[in-house]
């Protein structure tokens, strides 16, 4: 069984814009570094960091990946379930917070 | 009815073309990208939760040098996916001799970010004593969830490091398209991608300064 060789050719983001997203990734990496230097408090950090992480990954799947250039049906097949699932995941970190109220002498 | 026949055909849906408009090879690293990308939630969770039930987590990562040598980490594969996506850009213009240049680009750049992330762990392993199953603060989860997530993350950048030689010996034998460069870039750029997130999560969030 051959595998599907259909010629696709997408209009992609030109070199000046990868050099762009580049720098913006490596500036807020930067941002990201200042928060840990600067010993923000924990929750505030690690909202922030999620935050920044998100963004960075949506650029590098936005642009590096290609993915803004294919068809949406790509990205509604793909994506939904993935952060459906992840945020199943996030369902048990309630019970994280409980566990170490749970312990004696705490 | 002939009418609803023939649009029938030509719908996206009705097979005999790629409804997302992509090559085979290039969903197929799609769906195991995404499926990849399970286990690692999966082991960043295991991480935080086991963070979040220990109040008294380590915090091993002293600002200089541990941070400083991690952001570096971090500058190296971030580089090294844009020299990939220079090589797919050089590949879809037939620049197959520039596809080779911006191959090994990166691979220098998952070699450094490999080089380094071996050398720290070295470092944690000899002078902090921290192993899998212990370390000097009595949390042996730290071990456990670090060693596991970082060294799933290592064992996908090395695999990367062995399929880009692969396609830098066969691109400059004027072999492959400028697709497989591309299915490669995505393999790549998720390792990046990955590690996006194990830096704040797992570095950046133990960081010790003072």
């Amino acid at each position: 069984m051959s595998t599907y060789t259909e010629e696709i050719h997408h209009p992609g983001a030109s070199i000046a814009t990868f050099g762009k997203v580049w720098v913006m990734l490596l500036v807020l990496t930067g941002v990201e570094v200042l928060l840990a230097y600067e010993q923000v408090p924990t929750l505030i950090m690690l909202t922030a960091l999620v935050g920044l992480s998100v963004i960075k990954a949506a650029m590098i799947i936005a642009y590096f990946m290609h993915l803004k250039f294919e068809r949406l049906s790509l990205f509604l097949t793909l994506f939904p379930m993935l952060i459906f699932c992840i945020v199943l995941m996030l369902i048990f970190l309630g019970d994280a917070v409980r566990i170490p109220n749970m312990r004696p002498g705490l | 009815m002939s009418t609803q026949v023939t649009a029938a055909t030509e719908s996206l849906w009705s097979g005999g073309r790629s409804p997302y408009a992509v090559n085979s090879k290039k969903f197929g690293m799609w769906l195991f990208l995404i499926s990849d990308s399970l286990t690692f939630a999966a082991m960043l969770f295991a991480y935080t939760y086991s963070r979040v039930t220990n109040p008294d987590w380590p915090k091993p990562f002293d600002f200089s040098p541990a941070i400083i040598f991690s952001t570096v980490m971090t500058f190296c594969l971030l580089s090294s996916s844009l020299t990939m996506v220079l090589a797919v850009n050089a590949m879809n213009h037939g620049d197959r001799k520039g596809t080779v240049k911006w191959l090994i680009a990166t691979m220098i750049g998952g070699g450094a970010f490999v080089v380094l992330h071996m050398s720290e762990w070295l470092k944690l392993i000899n002078v902090e004593h921290v192993t899998p199953f212990g370390n000097p603060w009595g949390v042996p989860l730290f071990g456990g969830t670090f060693f596991a997530l970082t060294g799933l993350h290592m064992t996908h950048v090395i695999i990367g490091l062995i399929y880009l030689l692969v396609m830098v010996v066969a691109v400059g034998r004027g072999k492959f398209k400028a697709e497989d460069v591309e299915v490669a870039g995505l393999y790549w750029h998720f390792v990046d991608l990955v590690w996006m997130f194990i830096f704040p999560l797992v570095y950046l969030m133990s960081a010790r300064v003072g």
